[in-house]
C-alpha cells in the first residue's frame, strides 16, 4: 500500500483511540448500571461531560504553578501516544518502530509522573494522599508491566508491540503456561493502573479510600477534562493491548487490502464491547480492597510476570 | 605522547596553580580558582573527547622518571581512558561554571579552594596512570582531596562523623586495591599494566583479583553493602563537590572495575558476571529504598547514586556473563548501556545536585520539611530539577530511559547462555531492575513535589530568591544535555563504539546509517527506539491539544482558594510531607529492606502532652556488618592498650620475646 496508505491507517488509528475511548467509559457504564439493575447514564454521556467541561472556564487554585496548569497536556499527549501505538484494527502501524512496549510502558510512567506532581502542586492533603498511594501502586504494577513485556518479547523474538501482534495472529504460538500467567497479569495490572475495582473505585467521591480522584480533585474545567480524556484513553490502551497480544483475531495484517481493515475495525468494536461487558461483571462482584491490601494484589501479577519470564528463560516451549 | 603530556601538565597546574590562586588572592579568590578550573576542564574535556571521536583505538604513552626509582611513571590514554577522561572534565567545567557563583556563599573559602582543583587533578591521574604505582597513588590523591572537601564545614553536626567513615572505608578500598594489584603483579614485581596484561593471571588469582576488585572500587562507588558512607560524607561538602563526588568520583571507581576485569584480567570466565550481577541488582534496590525514606534532600540524591551506580554494575555484570559464555555482541551491547549510564548519571546527578545547591543557598536548609512551593519562587532551577528527575527518573524521551531500556534489551538477549545458574538469575536481576526504576519514579516524585510544588512550609521557603546566573547556566546546560542525548541517543551509542569495540573486540552496529535517528540494538525487526520521533509526537499532540481546546473551547481562568473537597486548611503543615509520601512505599518494602518499625504515642484523654508518632529504620548493613565489626575493633584495642602501661622491665622483655621468636621462626623457616 505504500507510505500513503500507512500514514492513513497511522492516522486512522490515532483518531479512532481518541474518539473511542469516551465510548467505551460510557459502555461500562452503562453495563454496569444495568447490572445493578438501575437504568444508568446515556450511553454519550461522556462526550458530553467532556465538552460540557472544555467549555467551561478553568479555575485554579491560589498558589499553583505553572505545572498545575501544563500537566494536563503533558499527561493526555504522552497517553495517546502511547493509544496510538498500539495496534487496534491493524497490525502495521506506520511508526510502531519509533517506541516499542517498553517504551509504551514509560510513556505510560510519564504520564503517572506529572500526574502525581500535579496532586502534589496546590499543597492540599488529598491531593498528596492520591499522589502517594498512586507511586506506591505503581511501584509494584510498573515492574509487573515489564516483566510481562519480557515475557511476550521472549516468545515473539521482538518488543515491537506491532512485530509481536503479527506473531500472535501465526500459528506457531500456541497454548502456552507462561502466555497465561502473563494474561492474568496484565489482567490484574490494567485494572490497577485504571484506578478500577477492587484496587479503586471510579465512581467515588469524598473518600479516604479513593486515589486517582484524589490526585485530581484541583482540577476543574478544560484541565478536568484533559484528564478525563486521557484516563479514557488510558483504558482503551489497556484493553486494545490484551486485545491485540491475547485475542488477535481479526487484526488487519501488514498490506491487507480495505476489506480487511474493514473486519478490523468490526472486530476490534466487538472486542471493547466484550472487555466492557467483563469489566463491568468483574466489578460488581468483586468489592474494594483495603489499599494496603492492594501491594499483594499487584505482588500476584509481578509474581505471575517473573515466573512467566522464568520460564521463557529455561524452557522454548512453555 | 603529546596528549598524555598535556593531561600532565593539566594535573600539575591544577595542583600548584589552584594553591597558588587561592592564598595569593584571598579577596576574589574563588573566582578565579573556578574560572581557572573551568578554563582547565574545558580544554582537557575537548582533548579528550577529540582523541575519542579523532584517533579511535589508538593508545598514547608517556613514561616519566618519577615515582619508584626502578620503573618510573607510566602514563597511557586509550579509548577507555578518554572516554571517562572526557566525562569527568565535563563534570568537572560544570561544577567550576557552578561555582563561580555558588563558591561566593561560601564562609570558609579557603578551606574548599585549595583543594578542589587538587580533587579535580587526582581524578584526571587516576584515569591516565598506566602502572600500579602511579594509579593507587592518584588513588589515594583523589580520595584524600575528597575528604578534605567533605570536611570543609567540619563543625557542623555529624559531618566528623562523616569524615571518619569515609577515610576509614576508602582507605579499606584502597587497601584492598593494593592487594589485587599485588596478585596481578605476581612474583616478577613488575607494576606496569602492559607487564600485567602480558602475563596472564592464573583462574585462581584472576577470581580472587575480581572479588578484590569489586571490593575496592565497589566501596569507592558505593556498592551495597559497602555503601554506608556515601549518603554520609557526599551530601556534607559544599554542593558543587557532592556533586563532582557523586556525578563522577564515582565514575572513575567504575573505570578501575571496568580497567581490571575487562583489561587485565584477560578473558573472563563464564560465572564471573554473577557476584557483579548479584550485588549491582541488590544496589540499586536498596539504594532506591533508602532514597525514598530520606528527608534531607541532598541525602536522597546520594542514595540515588548508588541505585544509578546498581544499574551500572548490572549492565557491567551482563557483559561480563556475556563476554564469559562467548556473546560478544551482546557483551557489546551491555557494555554500551554501561557507559551510556555512566554518561547519563554524570549529567542528571550533577544537575539534581546543583539544584540541591541552589535550594540550600536560597533557604539555607537542606531538609525537605521546610521546603515547598519552590517552583513559584525559583521558576529556572525549578524548570531545570524537573528535567533532572524526569531523566533520573527513566522517562521517555530523556536520557535516562534510554540507557536503561539498552540494558533491558541486554537482559532479553541472555536466554542464549548457557549456564542454568545466570539463567535462573537474570530474569530476577531484570525484576529487581524494573522494580529500582519504578521507585526511583516514586522517589523524585515526593523529592520534587516536596521541595518545589506545594505551599511553603516554613519562612525559608518563602522568601526563597532565584539564585545567581553561573548556577542556572550551569543547570541549563546540563538539562539541555539530558534531552539532547535522549532524543539523539544514535549518536552517543557510536561514540562509545570504539572503547567498547578495544574492551571486548565487538561492538554495536552503526547507528548513524539507521533512518530517522532511530537506534536498533541488534536488528530493527527486534526493537527499535527513535527518541527524536517521541519527543517530536509528545510535544506536537501536547501543544495541539492545548490550541484545540483553547481555540474552540475555553481559554478562561480564574484564581480561587484551593478546593479541598470543600474543607481547605489554611495552615500550609496539614500538607502532605515527605514522610508521610513516603509512608505507604515504607509499610510496603519497609520490613525487609530497613526493618522500619512506626511508634504511635497517643496520650490518654485529659492529658494534654502532644501525641508522638515515631519511625525507626535500620539499615541492615551497619547492623549486621560493621557494628559487629566496630566491636570486635574497639575489644581488641581494650586489649592492647593494657600493653601501654607497662614497666620498662616488661617492654625490654617483650622485645626479647619478640626477637627470640623471630629467631626460631627464621630458623624453622630455614
Amino acid at each position: 500500500m505504500g507510505l500513503i496508505g500507512d500514514l492513513s491507517i497511522q492516522i486512522t488509528q490515532m483518531l479512532v483511540v481518541l474518539l473511542l475511548s469516551p465510548l467505551l467509559t460510557g459502555f461500562v457504564r452503562v453495563v454496569k448500571a444495568r447490572l445493578l439493575r438501575r437504568r444508568g447514564p446515556p450511553l454519550l454521556q461522556p462526550y458530553r461531560d467532556l465538552i460540557k467541561l472544555a467549555r467551561k472556564e478553568a479555575i485554579v487554585a491560589d498558589g499553583a504553578s505553572w505545572l498545575f496548569r501544563a500537566a494536563p497536556y503533558l499527561i493526555f499527549a504522552a497517553t495517546w501516544v502511547a493509544a496510538a501505538l498500539v495496534p487496534t484494527f491493524a497490525t502495521g502501524l506506520l511508526f510502531s518502530w519509533s517506541a516499542d512496549l517498553i517504551v509504551i510502558t514509560a510513556l505510560l510512567g510519564s504520564a503517572r509522573f506529572f500526574l502525581a506532581l500535579a496532586g502534589m502542586d496546590v499543597g492540599t492533603s488529598f491531593g498528596g494522599l492520591g499522589s502517594s498511594r498512586e507511586m506506591m501502586f505503581a511501584t509494584l504494577a510498573e515492574p509487573a508491566l515489564i516483566m510481562i513485556v519480557f515475557t511476550l518479547a521472549l516468545i515473539a523474538g521482538s518488543t515491537q508491540l506491532s512485530t509481536v501482534a503479527g506473531f500472535m495472529l501465526s500459528p506457531e504460538v500456541g497454548l502456552r503456561v507462561s502466555l497465561g500467567m502473563a494474561l492474568i497479569g496484565l489482567v490484574i495490572v490494567a485494572i490497577a493502573e485504571n484506578a478500577r475495582i477492587p484496587v479503586d473505585n471510579p465512581a467515588t467521591h469524598l473518600e479516604l479510600t479513593m486515589v486517582h480522584e484524589a490526585m485530581v480533585l484541583e482540577y476543574s474545567g478544560r484541565h478536568l477534562a484533559m484528564i478525563e480524556l486521557s484516563s479514557q484513553l488510558k483504558l482503551l490502551l489497556y484493553v486494545s493491548l490484551i486485545a491485540c497480544v491475547f485475542v488477535p483475531w481479526g487484526l488487519a495484517p501488514v498490506d491487507a487490502g480495505f476489506s480487511a481493515h474493514l473486519v478490523g475495525v468490526a472486530a476490534y468494536v466487538g472486542k471493547l464491547a466484550a472487555a466492557g461487558i467483563l469489566l463491568a461483571l468483574f466489578e460488581t462482584t468483586v468489592a474494594k480492597m483495603r489499599v494496603f491490601r492492594v501491594p499483594d494484589f499487584l505482588g500476584v501479577a509481578l509474581m505471575l510476570g517473573l515466573l512467566a519470564t522464568l520460564l521463557r528463560f529455561v524452557s522454548r516451549g512453555l | 605522547m603529546p596528549l598524555v603530556g598535556f593531561f600532565i601538565g593539566d594535573v600539575v597546574l591544577l595542583v600548584l596553580g589552584g594553591a597558588a590562586l587561592a592564598w595569593g588572592r584571598q579577596r576574589r579568590g574563588s573566582d578565579a580558582v573556578y574560572g581557572a578550573t573551568l578554563v582547565l576542564s574545558l580544554v582537557a574535556f575537548v582533548a579528550a573527547l577529540a582523541h575519542l571521536l579523532g584517533a579511535s583505538g589508538t593508545a598514547e604513552t608517556l613514561v616519566l622518571p618519577l615515582g619508584l626509582p626502578w620503573s618510573g611513571a607510566h602514563f597511557r590514554i586509550d579509548a577507555l581512558s578518554a572516554f571517562f577522561l572526557a566525562v569527568v572534565d565535563f563534570g568537572a567545567a560544570a561544577a567550576s561554571l557552578y561555582a563561580i557563583g555558588y563558591g561566593r556563599h561560601e564562609h570558609e573559602p579557603l578551606r574548599v579552594l585549595p583543594f578542589f582543583p587538587v580533587f579535580l587533578a587526582g581524578m584526571n591521574l587516576v584515569l591516565i596512570a598506566d602502572d600500579a604505582f602511579t594509579f593507587l597513588l592518584a588513588w589515594e590523591f583523589m580520595s584524600l582531596a575528597s575528604w578534605a572537601l567533605v570536611m570543609a564545614h567540619h563543625r557542623e553536626a555529624g559531618n566528623l562523623r562523616a569524615g571518619l567513615v569515609y577515610v576509614t572505608m576508602a582507605s579499606a578500598g584502597t587497601f584492598a586495591l593494593l592487594l589485587a594489584f599485588g596478585l596481578l603483579a605476581g612474583t616478577d614485581g613488575d607494576f606496569t599494566f602492559a607487564a600485567i596484561r602480558a602475563h596472564g593471571p592464573t583462574p585462581v588469582v584472576a577470581a580472587v583479583v575480581l572479588g578484590l576488585v569489586l571490593f575496592g572500587t565497589g566501596s569507592k562507588a558505593g556498592l551495597v553493602p559497602l555503601h554506608v558512607w556515601l549518603p554520609l560524607a557526599h551530601p556534607a561538602a559544599p554542593s558543587h563537590v557532592s556533586a563532582l563526588m557523586s556525578g563522577v568520583m564515582t565514575k572513575v571507581a567504575i573505570y578501575g572495575f571496568m580497567r581490571v576485569t575487562f583489561d587485565l584480567l584477560g578473558t573472563p570466565s563464564w560465572w564471573w558476571g554473577i557476584p557483579v550481577l548479584i550485588t549491582g541488582a541488590t544496589t540499586a534496590v536498596i539504594g532506591v529504598l533508602f532514597a525514598l525514606v530520606q528527608s534531607d534532600l541532598k541525602r536522597v540524591l546520594a542514595y540515588s547514586t548508588i541505585e544509578n551506580i546498581g544499574v551500572i554494575f548490572v549492565a557491567l555484570g551482563l557483559a561480563l556473563a556475556f563476554l564469559g559464555n562467548g556473546f560478544t555482541a551482546a557483551a557489546a551491547l551491555a557494555m554500551t548501556a554501561a557507559l551510556f549510564h555512566v554518561l547519563n548519571h554524570s549529567l542528571f546527578k550533577n544537575l539534581l545536585f546543583f539544584g540541591a545547591g541552589a535550594v540550600l543557598t536560597a533557604t539555607g536548609s537542606r531538609d525537605l520539611g521546610r521546603m515547598g512551593g519552590l517552583l513559584n519562587r525559583m521558576p529556572a532551577t525549578g524548570l531545570f530539577v524537573l528535567i533532572g528527575c524526569a531523566a533520573i527518573s527513566a522517562l521517555p524521551p530523556l536520557n535516562g530511559f534510554v540507557s536503561e531500556w539498552l540494558v533491558f534489551q541486554a537482559i532479553l538477549l541472555s536466554p542464549a547462555l548457557w549456564s542454568w545458574a545466570l539463567k535462573l538469575l537474570i530474569p530476577a536481576v531484570g525484576a529487581m531492575l524494573a522494580l529500582a526504576a519504578a521507585l526511583a519514579g516514586a522517589c523524585f516524585v515526593r523529592a520534587y513535589g516536596i521541595a518545589f510544588l506545594g505551599r511553603p512550609r516554613g519562612p525559608e521557603a518563602s522568601d526563597a530568591r532565584e539564585v545567581d546566573r553561573w548556577s542556572l547556566t550551569a543547570m541549563g546546560v546540563l538539562a539541555v544535555l539530558c534531552l539532547l542525548t535522549g532524543i539523539f541517543p544514535g549518536v552517543v551509542i557510536d561514540a562509545l563504539a570504539p572503547i567498547v569495540q578495544a574492551a571486548i573486540g565487538a561492538a554495536m552496529p552503526s547507528q548513524s546509517a539507521i533512518a530517522w535517528l532511530s537506534i536498533a540494538p541488534i536488528a530493527e525487526s527486534r526493537s527499535s527506539y527513535n527518541g527524536l520521533l517521541v519527543f517530536f509526537f509528545i510535544v506536537s499532540s501536547a501543544l495541539l491539544a492545548a490550541y484545540a481546546i483553547h481555540r474552540f473551547a475555553s481559554a478562561a481562568i480564574r484564581r480561587a482558594p484551593a478546593w479541598d473537597c470543600g474543607f481547605p486548611e489554611a495552615d500550609p503543615i496539614t500538607q502532605y510531607s515527605a514522610e508521610s509520601f513516603s509512608q505507604p512505599v515504607r509499610r510496603v518494602f519497609g520490613n525487609f529492606a530497613f526493618r522500619a518499625r512506626e511508634r504511635v504515642e497517643m496520650p490518654p484523654p485529659g492529658d494534654l502532652r502532644p501525641a508522638r508518632f515515631e519511625v525507626t529504620l535500620v539499615d541492615l548493613a551497619w547492623e549486621m556488618l560493621y557494628a559487629p565489626l566496630i566491636g570486635v575493633v574497639g575489644r581488641v584495642a581494650d586489649v592492647l592498650n593494657r600493653v601501654q602501661f607497662l614497666t620498662i622491665r616488661q617492654y625490654l622483655s617483650l622485645v626479647f620475646a619478640a626477637l627470640v621468636f623471630l629467631l626460631l621462626v627464621l630458623a624453622s623457616w630455614g
